[in-house]
């Protein structure tokens, strides 16, 4: 190592050019929202002329106000939430959850698991870094657990779609999922299933530099993602949102009440394998979830659905058998997927 | 010489702060040998938990994130200056 420390020059400090930027497109943003029913009626009735209450025209309709109302509010969402994550980050919470007993160390690293900004390509490291620093792998897979689970786009879409209540409970769910199945992960004495070299690794000297982004950094790179984000999920977003709006207008009432009920007892199973390979195509999914609810499909299949969706994402568990056993794989997706039949059930019993 | 290495094992972050490091060194052509690590024991080794890190001189300058161009621009006109003095 090189003694002599590299002297970083400071970075220059925030204006008041970017926030002023930000509050004008957040009024903006508002002004919008609240012209969308408007907006979409004139479009659909007035501009393009068709008929209320014909299934084209709820069809239609349901598209055009639809899509600009999803895509404003996952851009909203995505710039508040990495606004939120930009004062975290993985070494943090590293040392949060240091020393910390099972239990409260599991719901501390669920909730940090959602806060904390984190690339899947970093799993690896992380999982080495916190089984050097001694967290229990219980409290380690609670962390990556919630991560996968609870999903920025997946919220903003339920939020969109439909309304606080659901977005809560799916959040809600989400966190209880990973601090159970830390805690079970954490009992099945997971160290067996943890590959010799990551016992070995020397981690070095916590690297020296210390990031202190100013509020400009914190803008730009909330803008920065939210670009990237939705510029990758639009399309899906609006596919989605088509094929719901073709369910919306031209499938009958009730027609799905018989296999997507609450009713029936092998739907959330069926869903959840359903949800597997669909991984990180929550945008495209919401929106027909959305419409097929409409028309008899029960909330807990739904939920259930969607989480499966989200969470069992086969490629980004796989990057973990670099450090550890497959077998702890396969426990980690069963008790998972487990989890997520179970709230199924749950949500169908009480609601249903 | 400087010596620059980038961690990260492959993902597009890591591959995107690889491009933009090149540029800068061949924009301030400067000599440098860029090197990309992507070995989990190597990384780990420079208390690099979150990955893209970026490394200039055997020290560590950034990680966990993409930093911008005039950043990358300053830590390699600072090693590249603290290399000439006597």
């Amino acid at each position: 190592m090189n003694s002599e420390k590299l002297t970083l020059p400071s970075p220059p400090r925030s204006g008041w050019q970017l926030p002023a930027l930000v509050g004008l497109l957040a009024l903006l943003w508002l002004l919008i929202w609240q012209q969308l029913q408007p907006l979409a009626d004139w479009l659909t009735y007035s501009l393009i002329g068709l008929q209320p209450d014909t299934r084209l025209g709820e069809s239609v309709n349901f598209f055009l106000y639809d899509v600009p109302k999803i895509l404003l509010l996952l851009s909203g969402m995505i710039f508040l939430v990495t606004i939120v994550r930009s004062f975290f980050s993985p070494e943090r919470t590293r040392a949060a959850l240091g020393g910390r007993r099972e239990g409260i160390g599991n719901v501390l690293a669920a909730g940090l698991g959602v806060l904390t900004p984190f690339c899947s390509c970093s799993a690896v490291p992380l999982f080495i870094g916190f089984v050097e620093s001694g967290i229990p792998l219980g409290v380690t897979f609670s962390f990556l657990i919630a991560t996968p689970v609870i999903n920025e786009v997946a919220l903003a879409m339920l939020f969109g779609l439909f309304g606080w209540q659901v977005a809560g409970l799916y959040l809600s769910t989400g966190l209880v999922i990973a601090i159970v199945g830390g805690i079970i992960i954490g009992r099945l004495r997971p160290e067996r299933y943890v590959e010799d070299f990551v016992w070995q690794v020397q981690v070095g000297q916590q690297a020296g530099v210390t990031y202190k982004p100013t509020w400009d950094d914190r803008i730009r790179e909330a803008g920065r993602s939210t670009k990237e984000i939705v510029g990758k999920v639009w399309p899906y977003v609006v596919i989605g949102i088509a094929i719901g709006a073709a369910i919306h207008g031209y499938v009958p009432e009730d027609f799905l009440a018989g296999i997507m009920g609450s009713d029936t007892w092998w739907s959330v199973p069926a869903a959840v394998l359903l949800g597997i390979p669909l991984y990180s195509n929550a945008a495209g999914v919401i929106p027909i979830v959305y419409a097929l609810m409409e028309k008899g499909a029960a909330l807990g299949t739904v939920l259930a659905f969607m989480m499966s969706v989200v969470a069992l994402s086969l490629p980004e568990m796989l990057i973990l058998k670099r450090v550890i056993k497959m077998r702890l794989i396969m426990i980690f997706i069963g008790i998972v997927a487990l989890a997520i039949i179970f709230t199924g059930y749950l949500f169908n019993l009480v609601v249903g | 010489m400087l010596q620059i290495k980038v961690l990260g094992p492959g993902c597009a972050n890591c591959k995107r702060l690889e491009q933009l490091t090149r540029q800068e060194v061949e924009k301030l052509g400067l000599a440098a040998d860029i090197e990309k690590v992507t070995d989990y024991g190597q990384i780990m080794a420079y208390g690099v938990m979150s990955t893209p890190g970026l490394v200039i001189n055997s020290q560590v300058v950034s990680y966990g994130r993409i930093p911008t161009n005039q950043e990358i621009v300053n830590w390699l006109n600072a090693a590249q200056s603290q290399a000439e003095l006597p």
